[in-house]
């Protein structure tokens, strides 16, 4: 048996001296996070620091912990994805009052999530980096560089917003807060995600610009509606651990893999042939077109589908183009179908390129509503009211297709009818099957 | 080809299905996405399937978590894929350039649709092809290949991943609305078997290294060895920012030449060659359908025409166009914008006579279009 001693780091932070303003409030948050850490007795190969853009995003280099120092805004992302694929690891987060703005959707987000990271926001109400420009969190009259007559926005309330939307834990604070090691490491020991909204000075900017310092800092806050101390301390699921729960039972079952389809029938296509019925969304045209190629397939045919339809899912037109072939054949669009089949007003108006260029070898059918054709296509009308049953809409495309196969016969009904019965919505589809043959006479 | 004693083996699906499964089989365990028409599919299908082998899916509050999420997955040693189409890839733009930078092997599929804007969203289109290729600041490389059916989108989405590692970079399954929703009977037996791919890693030392200036350094991941750094402004060998310029140089050179020193390893093309042709068809993607059956109609009637298609877009595949343009007068590019990959052809090409075939009006180009090109 070995025995494996573990000391102790007794610092996470390098030699290196912060490269921090004086009188900045950066270079102490990052002291307290440091004294969390040893507080905790992290290994800082399991700690993973993210950071972004700005003052804040210099952070990461000072520590001994892994980092990934990214885009501006995007943190709170990348350490989603470095805690989900690996829920061991520590994940802290440090962004500044700018990466909380651009990337505020994605702080909502993990908030709703309940991701296990920790983020610390450090808050010094402006841009700092690039020239004190003004901030989502820059109080109301707040002068900076692009606010010189005063902001005239209304700050946002980072702790608020995280906390209505599901955080586990939010702490407002100041970096000259005495017990802030002691938040960041219960922050950090919270399973779930934690939010510290810690303001401090910009001794470059805002401080100079306005009159700021640590002695208004808490007042101001109040006077602003925004109370410091721990806003929410909630116990809920965090979201890697949900996640793997709620999937355990999946893990080790088979991935979608490729079955063939059964072949028990024999065509008779010498030729490739194109069917394209023209109908509307909601009517299973898709799946009408998709039974008709299972048959195909079933008498040892080639097929494929190209479908066309708006953006809306079931309302305007639904069109769908179908080959099937004796030999296999590379995607290409119908231009002259040998088969065209009207079932809707909708279709109708996507079908006329489609009948303007078939001729006499070819077979038109359609609905009564649509039967004054410009083509010299042999035009053949169907009206659904002469079948025994009423036949829903959602069955016409099927029905239509069926009456073409009775007419051209390109490979046995039976194929048909068993790619009916193979699938979902059996009883119906036969039916369908069945009705169509019957019209076709 | 499937003859008349045996029974046939075919399934009926669509290339969003081929991808998805090309993904896991190649060993993706992360994915993250958010929904957009005609990409949706894939979001679907990895949300349903990735927990099958243990892996995560996630649907991200927008583009940019979702790839941002891919990044940090990758980082803690996922392999990972996302998927959307133009108006994503816009989205994608400033991550893109973050996995070129901090090296990191990520497939992304753009599944093209009619641009731009909001454009067409169940409409057709190849107008992406130059814009993933500088989707991003910088100009540096990145890996486009682009599948033209069913069996070609699983096995062009596994090499995605394999050259993802091998090069550790961004790499692109370009396809369409079309490939990726036409469903199309396929013979079973035509997917290429896949062992999944492996990632060359090691757990300690400085996590980036470019001596010599091609090599690619095996990957560090978080949690395993000692702590290492990654970062997305320009770095030393270490990941910390530098402005030290020979230092700058090196990193910079390094993504470059590592992947074009080594093009011969990413050169993909279909070729099919009639002896005496003067005429070419230089596809790729979905149009490629339609060029071979249009090159096959005219063998029938006698005229020599050979056919190329492109399935590595980027880095161009030069050795094969220069190959395949030898004894050739004249070049037919058909494609579902305006010229944009004919522009790279007419560079290649020297004094060849280039003819485009386009459209823009979300139909795809029919074999008489091309047929009539050739002649």
């Amino acid at each position: 048996m070995s025995v494996i001693t573990i000391t102790p780091v007794s610092t996470f932070r390098t030699d290196d001296p912060y490269p921090f303003c004086p009188g900045c409030g950066h270079g102490p948050i990052l002291d307290r996070l440091n004294e969390a850490m040893i507080k905790l007795n992290l290994d800082p190969a399991k700690v993973v620091i993210v950071s972004d853009i700005g003052c804040s995003g210099l952070s990461d280099q000072y520590f001994i912990t892994s980092a990934f120092h990214g885009l501006h805004g995007r943190s709170t992302t990348y350490a989603t994805g470095i805690k989900l694929a690996n829920p061991d690891l520590e994940v802290v987060v440090i962004m500044g009052d700018g990466g909380t703005g651009i990337g505020g959707t994605h702080l909502v987000s993990a908030a709703r999530r309940n991701v296990g990271i920790t983020v610390i926001v450090m808050n010094n109400l402006n841009f700092g980096m690039t020239g004190g420009q003004h901030s989502t969190t820059t109080p109301e009259g707040g002068i900076t560089s692009t606010t010189p007559l005063g902001n005239l926005e209304h700050p946002l309330d980072i702790c608020a917003t995280v906390g209505v939307n599901g955080a586990a834990y939010v702490y407002r604070g100041s970096s000259f807060d005495s017990d802030l090691a002691d938040r960041f490491a219960a922050a950090m020991a919270k399973p779930g995600f934690a939010v510290l909204d810690i303001w401090d000075l910009c001794t470059a900017y805002y401080v100079r610009s306005n009159k700021f310092t640590r002695a208004g800092m808490e007042d101001s806050m109040r006077s602003w509606g925004m109370e410091p101390g721990l806003l929410y301390d909630r116990d809920s699921v965090e979201y890697s651990t949900g996640y793997r729960l709620a999937h355990a039972a999946l893990v080790g079952t088979p991935v979608m893999s490729a079955h063939p389809i059964p072949v028990g029938y024999a065509h008779s296509l010498d030729r490739p042939m194109s069917l394209v019925v023209a109908g509307s969304a909601g009517g299973k045209v898709r799946s009408a077109s998709r039974l008709v190629a299972l048959g195909g397939i079933r008498s040892g045919l080639w097929a494929a589908q190209r479908d066309d339809y708006p953006v809306t899912v079931k309302s305007g037109h639904s069109v769908s183009e179908l080959w099937i072939a004796p030999g296999e054949m590379p995607l290409t669009a119908v231009t002259r179908p040998d088969v065209l089949a009207i079932i809707s007003s909708d279709g109708y108006g996507k079908a006329g390129p489609y009948f303007a260029a078939m001729n006499s070898a070819d077979l038109i059918l359609t609905i009564p509503e649509h039967s004054h054709l410009e083509t010299k296509a042999r035009v053949v009308v169907i009206d659904p009211k002469s079948a025994p049953k009423r036949i829903p809409k959602t069955s016409m495309g099927l029905v239509y297709l069926s009456a073409a196969l009775a007419i051209r016969n390109p490979y046995p009904l039976d194929a048909l009818r068993e790619a009916a019965g193979a699938g979902s919505f059996a009883e119906v589809n036969i039916e369908a099957v069945e009705t169509g043959i019957d019209l076709a006479g | 080809m499937t003859t008349n004693t045996e029974v046939p083996r075919r399934e009926y699906v669509d290339g969003t299905t081929a991808i998805v499964r090309g993904a896991i089989d190649a060993g993706c365990t992360f994915f993250a996405g958010y929904p957009i028409t005609p990409a949706s599919g894939i979001l679907m299908a990895m949300m349903r399937e990735i927990p099958k082998v243990g892996g995560i899916a996630i649907q991200g509050e927008d583009e940019i978590a979702s790839i941002g999420m891919c990044l940090g997955a990758a980082m803690s040693g996922a392999k990972a894929m996302t998927a959307t189409s133009g108006p994503g890839i816009s989205l994608y733009s400033e991550s893109i350039g973050l996995a070129i930078m901090g090296e990191v092997p990520l497939v992304i599929v753009d599944v093209q649709r009619l641009g731009p804007a909001t454009g067409g969203a169940t409409t057709v289109a190849q107008g992406d092809v130059q814009f993933v290729r500088w989707g991003t600041a910088g100009g540096y490389p990145v890996i486009v290949l682009a599948p033209s059916s069913v069996p070609e989108s699983y096995s062009l989405t596994v090499k995605a991943f394999e050259l993802a590692e091998r090069f550790r970079c961004p790499v692109f399954v370009l396809t369409d609305k079309e490939l990726a929703m036409t469903l199309s009977a396929v013979d079973v037996d035509e997917y290429p078997a896949v062992d999944g791919v492996e990632r060359a890693e090691k757990h300690e030392g400085l996590p980036y290294s470019w001596d010599p200036v091609d090599a690619v350094d095996p990957m560090r991941r978080y949690g395993e060895g000692d702590a290492f750094r990654f970062t997305g402004s320009t770095h030393d060998e270490g990941a910390y920012i530098t402005k030290n310029a020979t230092k700058v140089g090196a990193l910079n050179e390094h993504l470059i030449a590592k992947i074009e020193v080594h093009r011969d390893e990413i050169e993909m093309v279909d070729a099919d060659f009639a002896p005496d042709a003067g005429t070419i068809v230089v596809s790729y993607g979905v149009t490629a359908g339609a060029a071979r059956a249009a090159v096959a109609r005219l063998r029938t009637q006698g005229v020599a025409v050979s056919n190329l298609v492109v399935q590595s877009l980027w880095p161009i595949p030069e050795t094969a166009l220069n190959d395949a343009f030898e004894g050739i007068e004249r070049i037919v590019v058909p494609e579902l914008n305006m010229g944009l990959y004919r522009r790279e052809i007419e560079r290649i090409a020297a004094d060849r006579e280039v003819i485009g075939v386009n459209r823009i009006d979300g139909g795809l180009i029919t074999i008489d279009e091309i047929m009539e090109a050739i002649r």
